[in-house]
């Protein structure tokens, strides 16, 4: 396990960068932390870092969102989701399909998951640096 | 929703009508539209009235919930139209962004219905959908006009020079604005989604009280996801007791810093000559300090701003069709280019 310290929305992407340089089609990254943790910049870090250059922005309405790079990837947000049923998952399972996929609020697809190859977990510090801890399989 | 005999009487004898489809996220939704703008019927299957109408139907953000709904719904705008098939000379889908499992459920229901009457098809972007809104009766907004666009998934700035389309002036870097009023209603226990009670709470609250930053970004572009931290850090600071003795004023100040930051933007964009009118779309049109915000804006109806049929069926209009059977082959996208 990696811990790295945030002190910037630019340095939470160069950190999420440099992740993002290992992954390959078919690997799926959780990224877990409370509301303005800096989720979705991490994701956009690994995301321009992968070679999209569109918008990358929080995908919690559209739950999925699929952006062109060097390769494909998938950025997914299940915040809006109470709980995941078989069917919910039958959704989603295909933006995991020939691509890199990133989740956003993976807690509650628990078994779903279980492939992650990465987990990145963000936290809020006090003074408003963020903890990045990176876990991989 | 209007009362299903006036609409009907008040088109009696209507031309050829476009039937819209939406399901590109939580909506599943049907319209008939006229060729000249006039909504017919405009059926949103919301999960509450659904619940109760047709029984059974569980509330989650899934592709079956829109297989299940899409027929009955269309029947409904049928009905209430008081018009069959017959009637309808095209037919137009959502096309995306969105959930691509939701959106194909739309689309292929929409071939589907155009493929056995040999109709054409008509693919709509979702955004162009929400601008297109503005040009149904009542009130028909004709271009130019720089167009706000904001709800719960987007928040752009468009100039609209022409109705088949609009050009991006400036978009969300990170959060959309309806999803930073939702956030921040549930940072302040308001429950989710909170944007309208976040609205109510904050009528009675202090907008100066506490100082929110409104970023500052290059261009026309917005962000939100700084203001949601900052909401973050003034929460967590506060007992229980405290949280909500502040709640209201916490509710003002954050409402205060997102609509500062929508309405800085569009003014700049104005001024900057793009063009004079300023129009407000999608569902965060209905924030009562927004809508006071930019008094000459024109504004959609209420349920024309939040995700329908009717603004899809219109956008329609603007849209070249695909022919029968091309159509055969279209395909939902995900994620706006």
């Amino acid at each position: 396990m990696a811990e790295f310290e945030s002190h910037s929305p630019g340095e939470t992407e160069r950190i999420a960068a440099e992740l993002a340089r290992a992954l390959e089609i078919g690997d799926l990254v959780t990224v877990s932390g409370e509301l303005g943790a800096g989720k979705t910049t991490f994701v956009r870090g690994a995301c321009r870092a992968l070679g999209v250059t569109a918008a990358v922005t929080s995908p919690t309405y559209a739950i999925g969102n699929r952006y062109r790079g060097r390769v494909d990837i998938s950025h997914l947000d299940l915040y809006r989701f109470d709980s995941m049923s078989e069917r919910d998952w039958g959704d989603l399972e295909e933006y995991f399909d020939g691509a890199i996929a990133f989740v956003e609020w993976p807690e509650v697809a628990g078994a779903y998951l279980s492939h992650a190859r990465t987990r990145v977990r963000l936290r809020l510090d006090e003074d408003t640096h963020r903890l990045i801890e990176v876990q991989s399989a | 929703m209007e009362k299903p005999d006036r609409e009907a009487a008040r088109v009696a004898g209507a031309g050829p009508l476009i039937l819209g489809l939406e399901t590109s996220c939580d909506e599943t939704a049907a319209a008939l539209v006229t060729r000249d703008g006039r909504i017919l019927s405009n059926v949103v299957a919301s999960q509450a009235e659904l619940h109760a109408r047709y029984g059974g139907v569980v509330p989650e953000v899934a592709s079956r919930r829109h297989l299940e709904l899409v027929t009955p719904v269309v029947e409904e705008a049928l009905a209430r139209g008081k018009k069959t098939l017959h009637d309808v000379e095209t037919v137009a889908v959502t096309r995306g962004p969105g959930l691509i499992g939701a959106l194909l459920i739309g689309v292929s229901a929409a071939k589907a219905l155009a493929w056995s009457r040999r109709l054409p098809l008509v693919p709509v972007d979702h955004l162009h959908g929400h601008v297109a809104a503005l040009y149904l009766d009542p009130e028909q907004v004709e271009p130019p006009f720089l167009c706000l666009l904001a709800s719960g998934g987007h928040t752009l700035l468009l100039e609209v020079a022409e109705k088949s389309g609009f050009r991006v002036l400036g978009r969300t870097l990170d959060d959309a604005a309806g999803e930073a009023f939702d956030k921040g209603a549930r940072l302040l226990g308001l429950g989710y989604p909170g944007g309208a009670a976040l609205d109510r709470l904050a009528r009675m609250g202090d907008p100066e009280a506490y100082r929110f930053p409104v970023a500052r970004v290059p261009g026309l572009d917005f962000s939100f996801s700084g203001l949601k931290t900052a909401l973050v850090y003034a929460v967590r600071g506060l007992d229980a007791g405290e949280l909500e003795r502040r709640r209201a004023d916490l509710a003002a100040s954050y409402q205060r810093a997102i609509v500062k930051a929508l309405v800085e933007q569009t003014l700049a964009a104005a001024k900057s000559g793009k063009a004079s009118r300023i129009a407000v779309v999608g569902g965060v049109a209905a924030n009562s300090e927004l809508r006071s915000a930019i008094p000459d804006a024109a504004l959609a109806p209420l349920d024309l701003c939040t995700d329908n049929a009717a603004m899809i069926a219109s956008a329609a209009r603007f849209t070249p069709a695909t022919p029968f059977p091309e159509y055969l082959a279209l395909d939902a996208y995900a994620s706006a280019a």
